[in-house]
């Protein structure tokens, strides 16, 4: 693929160095900035975000224009005084990989995302939320944020404009629910990263009770792309594979022959990255299932691997395309084991604040682990599934339990005769194999 | 007492927020930068600095991981634990280190060398099975060997 059809990665440095501001501004960096501030009103670019189909990159999939369109405008309260937007740059969802790529490579990507959609939905202020291990990426940002206010990107009357914006690093420590964004915006806060009731939702009650526009890094530097090509060839992008414009960067992790990440098309079939892009399995392994987008995603099958990997699709066939990023189960690897490492995950970083979450995932560790112990019985199957269901959409606070029963009732149901095996035979069938 | 030195980049990073409690884990994270860990005797100090009380503060640090308020080695290990890890190799990588350095999780080493901490997916599943040490992400640790040098580069 050429680079144009590469947009978020077509230009990174060879030796994996971020791009400084001359090189970014080469490759046309920041044009859509000068073109927004010069000739788009605000509306007019959150009209071609609209138009592009760009949808979140963080998860939900949830369409960045209407997001934006949220954000009070006109003479009301809301709209005097500060307004926010934050880059979700937490990304601690096991098996996922991608933003850090786009932060060390391209800091500047981001920031020029950022400057277009303070610019559609009057923001003045935007910070960048970065996960606490992150020290690469927050090298990278701090760099390129310094840049920009050196050459009038940010700051006041930008490029005689008369828009403003400020823009701030936050390097975080630790804890999954910071991803959450109504938890993310506590802990910028300095508080705890416990969720907020939604409504409001932050668009209209956000960071310090102002309205907020939280997004996720791949989100973001799609913006620039489609502001300086269009939304007409940003739809184009995704050639016809799927309703979604744009690309997506894609990865595999787990016991194939190359795990890393590439952009491709939205609407790319799972079997096309498992199998030209990730190189198959590892010789020995035998593929035996997939989370297609992150831990909190249902798991797939070898029937399903011809699945088109965007938003609708993956859903279709029972599972999410979360961030795309996939984490495969290959055959020499026990599925109770692995279905016990996600729920240990989910349990560690529950915030605790509602009860299905903070004691039915810990309730399910205990199983699992006995389970993988050879102490399990029967009846602890169908005890998980009742987890599972009880941990389901509309018993909790945030996404965060939803998120743990995806893989926990998918990966029982398609691995049950495993589960049963290691109730049967009283050990981890994988564990005697091994050793 | 906080130092001149701490008190500095406290007030650069408050500069960020409008309200100094704001600031706080970070200002948190540069105390712990200077002194290893966050003991009570400095969290008091701190706290009173940004407007909060202790209970305050001790609630928003002991909420996350990377804030330590128990003593820890000159260096700390971070095991990625989580699915992408653990799918690669992550139980032989974590016996090998606890018994190269003869500590468990969340224990520290007699000479005080390294702390061995159990961490959520670093992002790098790409280079699968990996660790932290201090700032530096180590990954390809398959097999498990692969550690030991690394682990002498670090006092
Ligand atoms: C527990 C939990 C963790 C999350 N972590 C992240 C994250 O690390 N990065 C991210 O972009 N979104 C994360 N999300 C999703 C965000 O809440 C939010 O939907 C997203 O940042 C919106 O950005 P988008 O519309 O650009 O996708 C998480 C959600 C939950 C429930
Ligand atoms: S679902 Fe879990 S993480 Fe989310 S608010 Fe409830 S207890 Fe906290």
């Amino acid at each position: 693929m050429s680079n144009a059809e590469r947009p978020l990665t077509g230009d990174f440095r060879a030796d994996g160095r971020p791009l400084g501001i001359g090189e970014y501004e080469k490759t046309g960096g920041y044009l859509a900035l000068r073109r927004a501030l010069k000739e788009m009103s605000p509306a007019g670019v959150m009209d071609e975000v609209k138009d592009s189909r760009l949808r979140g990159r963080g998860g939900a999939g949830f369409p960045t224009g209407s997001k934006w369109s949220f954000v009070p405008s006109g003479a009301d309260v809301f709209s005097s005084g500060p307004k926010f937007i934050v880059a979700n740059a937490d990304e601690m969802e096991p098996g996922t990989f991608k933003d850090r790529i786009l932060m060390e490579n391209n800091p500047h990507m981001l920031i020029e995302g950022m400057l277009l959609g303070a610019y559609a939905t009057g923001a003045d202020c935007a910070y960048i939320f970065v996960r606490g291990e992150y020290f690469g990426s927050a090298r990278a940002i701090g760099k390129a944020v310094a840049e920009a206010y050196g050459k009038n990107y940010l700051g006041k009357n930008i490029l005689g404009s008369g828009f403003n914006l400020e823009m701030h690093l936050h390097m975080s420590a630790g804890r999954y629910m910071c991803g959450e964004e109504t938890g993310l915006l506590n802990s910028l806060e300095g508080k705890r990263a416990i969720p907020r009731t939604k409504p409001p939702y932050p668009q209209v009650s956000g960071f310090m009770g102002r309205p907020t526009v939280v997004n996720n890094v791949e989100t973001l530097c799609n913006v620039p792309h489609i502001i300086r090509n269009g939304a007409e060839w940003f739809r184009g992008l995704s050639r016809g594979f799927s309703g979604d414009g744009g690309t997506k960067i894609y990865g595999a992790s787990g016991r194939v022959k190359r795990p890393g990440a590439w952009e491709l098309p939205i609407g790319t079939t799972a079997r096309e990255i498992l199998e030209e892009h990730a190189g198959g399995m590892r010789d020995g392994f035998r593929f035996r299932g997939l989370l297609p987008g992150g831990a909190s995603t249902e798991f797939l099958l070898e029937e399903h691997l011809d699945v088109r990997m965007d938003f609708d699709s993956v859903q279709k066939v029972g599972s999410r395309m979360g961030t795309g990023t996939m984490i495969i189960l290959d055959d020499r690897t026990c599925p109770v084991g692995m279905q016990l490492s996600l729920q240990k995950f989910f349990a560690r970083e529950s915030c605790g604040w509602c009860t299905p979450c903070r004691e039915g995932l810990s309730w399910v560790v205990h199983m699992l682990g006995a389970i993988e112990e050879g102490q399990g019985e029967m009846e602890d199957i169908d005890l998980l599934l009742e987890q599972a269901r009880l941990l389901a959409p509309g018993h909790t606070f945030c996404a965060l339990a939803p998120g743990a029963a995806e893989p926990l009732g998918s990966g029982v149901k398609y691995f049950r005769q495993d589960f049963e095996r290691h109730i049967r035979e009283k050990h981890c069938p994988w564990k005697i194999k091994n050793s | 007492m906080l130092s001149g030195a701490e008190l500095n980049e406290i007030e650069k990073e408050l500069r960020a927020y409008s309200d100094r409690k704001m600031g706080c884990i970070g200002a948190l994270k540069i105390v712990q930068r200077h002194r290893g860990w966050i003991t009570d005797e400095a969290l008091r100090d701190l706290a009173g600095y940004l407007e909060m009380t202790p209970d305050e503060l001790d609630s928003v640090a002991t909420f996350y991981p990377l804030v330590f308020r128990r003593q820890v080695g000159r260096h700390v290990i971070l095991v990625c634990d989580s699915v992408s890890c653990y799918n690669v190799g992550y139980e032989e990588l974590l016996w090998h280190l606890m018994k190269r350095l003869a500590i468990g999780l969340g224990q520290t080493t007699a000479d005080g060398r390294f702390t061995l901490l159990p961490a959520a997916c670093l992002g790098v599943c790409e280079s699968a099975p990996a660790i932290m040490i201090d700032a530096d992400v180590h990954g390809g640790l398959e097999p498990p060997e692969k550690v030991d040098q690394i682990l002498n580069s670090y006092e």
